[in-house]
């Protein structure tokens, strides 16, 4: 394998299991605002006991969220040495502004957020947890607004030529608002809250189906299904404003995701099918006729540029695409499916016995899990061969003092360490959950002075 | 190079300078603590180590994350070359890395003993080798890489771990034992304390020894890094500085000044990075082929509009970041009290 293909797949591989994490923690921050402000406005300790049983659950997502995210700060340079040379003056400011705007904010307030329950009054303790949630979305605005850059640069220059070039910044934020940067943070954090509803969802249709911890469930079930609700109709919002976007920015991509092969005709919408690239169609499919032009021109005649339009060295591996972005949207889908069932079985107060449906919202977690792992995919994949839409080839930026058999060494470390650690994780997670919140009573109230161990 | 009087790459090479100087003294302290924690026999003992940290430790390691964006950004080719070309070392330290974060959160998780002991292994274990391989990563640095023309290097690990290195990295580990033990006695009473007291006294011994042997090697061995001390005289008194304020330690401790001998102790990290950047200085990455390869801060930079941008940003957020910091410092402050949230 070249070091090309390697140092792609270590990157996807250390970037999509980072990625596990930072959804359930932007999600459960937003619940746990929601809880601790419930607590705030009634007093009621059920939501105290909310709130606490959450934060050790988030402080687990969190810790794996920090772990891994470190690995990715500096595995632009190690392994795209060529690239951050080329991007360093445009997109290093942002990954710099993350580190100053975001993670001192959240690492900072976190510690009051899971050790400061009996230092600090509870609206200061409020405060902090609202600062967490604001902290984590910080990140995911910087992090995106950095890799919305490569999809659609925008703000910059190029100074220099051949090996030399390089992309300097002309207008910080034209750079910051480049073309797609507002719909992708959009659409990303709110497939983070969609994470995070669904975590809290399952967790109490657990205890439901089990019969344990019966107000605790109910109460939290309500808050993530509200959650659910919004961001699932508000994914499909913002997932269509993107690829509207795509269609303008990234046509080569728009037409990968669903295989779009003719630039005369106007563009059908697949349910599902396969991808044959060799024959340039799709087989085995169903598709609403015209439907894809009609969202993106808003007529059924328009043509739709296709694949036919781009040499085949300039498309991306288009089955690969077109599946992912599938995958993506059928669970998109499905969310907003579930969800109106859940209000509705709600409203006639049938859904805590209803046990089939209480079965399904067990196993919803996952499906924002891999409906984020895929749209990244679909994302990513769909900007080949490109590492900087338009300017500069993937294949041009990776690290050329770097060997192949260093690359293995660290995709074998890391693929250790992170089984290792996924394994621990779920089973830390299963132990907190089969465990439960502390029963109401066990509570020690706010302000009660904690055992000394070692009074001086 | 200059926007209204102001060197902007030297600013830059202050506030890089300064950001990584903010981790070596925060992140010094927990990696210290983990150093030792080993040493600790009772399980009540190891989680009074850890909480020590708890509420601080991914605050402290933000520095460093920082530190990584802003030399992306201000230093690209620096940020591009350093972690390509010393590829293998840097994943064994992000591992590392990713053992101490999940040994801090894992070990209180399950009661059972062997589990405990495990993490404490992985807490320890991670803590001593990340202190280890940043100490080697400087003494690299110190001694030069073979940079080419094309801004491009690439040392293995064998060749990384050549003895001043791993002098420098020996050091920096005890340096960081010092550093730790003291903060611990800081944070703890009775017979816990009087335990630890007595481990400052050997962390410091086994710190000085390791710092004559260093500076005795980096001037036998490395004269280009005493060149600018030479030339500036009156740099002398950082080095002069750095003795006193290690001499310091044994005596506050002896007073019973915990918090003095702690003030002590990070002046004379922050002297040891401000010797060290004065070496190099204006150098970033030394050539070990030819010194017109070196990256230097004005080579290596970025365009002044980046440079001047980042100074916004930084002079926006520094206020804020060391407000969090000073507030989250005082929340936590006193003697660690182990209760139901605590590892
Ligand atoms: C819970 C997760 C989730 C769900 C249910 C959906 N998405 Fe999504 N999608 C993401 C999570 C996501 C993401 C992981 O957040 C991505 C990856 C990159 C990005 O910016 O957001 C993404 C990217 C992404 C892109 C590519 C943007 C780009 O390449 O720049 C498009 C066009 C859509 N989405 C469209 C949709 C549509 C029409 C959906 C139907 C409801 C949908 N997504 C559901
Ligand atoms: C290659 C891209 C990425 C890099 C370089 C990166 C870097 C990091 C780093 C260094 C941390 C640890 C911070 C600390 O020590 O506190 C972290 C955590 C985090 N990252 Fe990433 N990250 C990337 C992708 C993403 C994306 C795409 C998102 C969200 C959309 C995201 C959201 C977060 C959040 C919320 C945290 C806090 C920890 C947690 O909640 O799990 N990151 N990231
Ligand atoms: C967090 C979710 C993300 C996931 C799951 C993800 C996934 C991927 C995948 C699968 C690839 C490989 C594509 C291929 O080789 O065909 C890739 C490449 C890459 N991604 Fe992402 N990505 C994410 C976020 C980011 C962010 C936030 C950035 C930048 C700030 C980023 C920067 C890159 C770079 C530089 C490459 C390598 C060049 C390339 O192959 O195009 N990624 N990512």
């Amino acid at each position: 394998m070249t070091v090309e293909l390697l140092a792609r797949i270590q990157f996807a591989f250390t970037i999509a299991f980072h990625y596990l994490f930072p959804p359930l923690s932007i999600g459960l921050g937003v619940v746990l605002v929601i809880m601790e402000g419930l607590y705030l406005k009634t007093k009621n300790i059920l939501y105290e006991q909310m709130a606490k049983f959450w934060v050790k659950i988030f402080s687990l997502t969190f810790a794996m969220g920090v772990a891994t995210g470190i690995v990715m700060e500096f595995e632009f340079g190690t392994n795209w040495a060529t690239y951050s040379r080329y991007v360093g003056d445009v997109f290093g400011s942002a990954l710099a502004a993350e580190g100053i705007f975001a993670f001192f904010l959240e690492s900072g307030f976190l510690a009051v957020l899971v050790f400061g329950w009996n230092k600090v009054g509870p609206k200061m303790h409020f405060f902090s947890t609202c600062m967490v949630s604001l902290g984590s979305m910080m990140s995911a605005v910087w992090i995106v607004v950095a890799n919305s850059w490569m999809h659609t640069p925008a703000g910059y220059h190029i100074v220099g030529e051949g090996s030399n070039a390089r992309a300097e910044i002309t207008d910080f934020w034209a750079m910051v608002f480049n073309p797609s940067s507002v719909e992708r943070l959009l659409h990303t954090l709110s497939g983070a809250w969609l994470a995070g509803a669904t975590l809290v969802l399952s967790v109490s249709a657990y205890y439901l189906l089990k019969k344990r911890h019966k107000k605790f469930a109910q109460a939290s079930f309500k808050i993530g299904l509200a959650l659910l609700v919004f961001a699932s109709l508000f994914q499909l919002v913002t997932g269509d404003i993107s690829a509207v976007g795509v269609s303008k920015n990234q046509p080569a991509k728009l037409a990968a995701m669903e295989a779009h092969y003719d630039s005369s005709a106007a563009a059908d919408l697949y349910l599902f099918g396969w991808v044959n690239d060799n024959d340039e169609k799709v087989e085995f499919g169903i598709a609403i006729p015209k439907l894809l032009t009609f969202l993106i021109h808003g007529n059924f005649t328009t043509p739709v540029r296709g694949l036919d339009a781009f040499p085949r060295s300039d498309r991306p591996p288009t089955a690969v695409v077109f599946q992912t972005y599938h995958i993506m949207v059928a669970i998109g889908f499905a969310l907003i499916a579930l969800s109106l069932l859940g209000v509705y079985l709600l409203w006639r107060k049938k859904i805590f016995s209803h046990t089939m449906v209480l079965r399904l919202f067990l196993f919803s977690v996952l499906l924002p899990q891999i409906a984020n792992q895929a749209g990244w995919f679909t994302a990513e994949i769909g900007r080949q061969p490109w590492i900087v839409y338009g300017l500069l080839r993937t294949a041009d930026a990776f690290s050329k003092n770097v060997h192949s058999s260093q690359i293995i060494f660290s995709l074998i470390l890391f693929g250790i360490i992170y089984f290792i650690l996924f394994i621990l994780f779920i089973f830390l997670l299963d132990q907190k959950i089969k465990h439960g919140p502390e029963e109401a009573s066990e509570i020690p109230s706010e302000f009660e002075h904690q055992k000394q161990l070692f009074a001086s | 190079m200059e926007f209204i009087g102001i060197d902007l790459p030297l600013v830059w090479f202050i506030l890089i300078g300064v950001l990584l100087t903010g981790y070596a003294i925060l992140d010094g302290f927990d990696l210290g603590v983990g150093a030792l924690h080993l040493f600790t026999k009772t399980d009540e003992q190891r989680r009074i180590m850890i909480n020590a940290i708890g509420p601080v430790w991914d605050g402290n390691e933000v520095w460093l994350v920082t530190g990584g964006g802003a030399l992306f950004a201000a230093f690209p080719a620096v940020y591009a070359s350093v972690f390509s070309g010393l590829y293998t070392a840097f994943m064994l330290l992000l591992a590392m890395l990713i053992f101490r974060a999940v040994a801090i959160e894992f070990r209180s998780k399950q009661p059972m003993k062997w589990w405990r002991s495990l993490w404490d292994g992985a807490f320890s274990i991670s803590s001593i080798c990340t202190a280890l391989l940043m100490g080697i990563a400087l003494g690299n640095i110190i001694i030069g890489v073979p940079l080419n023309g094309t801004k491009e290097f690439s040392v293995s690990l064998p060749s990384l771990l050549n003895p001043y290195a791993l002098l420098v990295g020996i050091t920096t580990v005890a340096l960081f034992m010092m550093h730790g033990s003291i903060y611990v006695v800081m944070k703890t009473v009775g017979e816990m304390q009087q335990l630890i007291r007595q481990w400052v006294n050997n962390t410091i011994i086994f710190f000085i020894i390791c710092y004559a042997a260093t500076t005795m090697a980096t001037l036998i061995y490395m004269p280009h890094m005493a060149e600018p001390f030479k030339n500036h005289p009156l740099l002398f008194v950082l080095a002069l500085l750095n003795m006193l304020a290690i001499a310091n330690i044994p005596r506050e401790i002896h007073h019973g000044n915990e918090f003095r001998a702690f003030l002590s102790s990070s002046a004379s990290i922050a002297a040891f990075l401000a010797l060290f950047a004065i070496g190099i200085f204006p150098n970033l990455v030394i050539s070990s082929l030819s010194p017109e390869f070196n990256l230097t801060i004005y080579n290596a930079s970025s365009s002044q509009k980046t440079l001047r941008i980042m100074l916004t940003v930084a002079i926006i957020g520094i206020p804020f970041v060391l407000a969090y910091t000073v507030t989250v410092y005082w929340i936590f402050r006193g003697k660690v009290k182990l209760d139901a949230m605590s590892y």
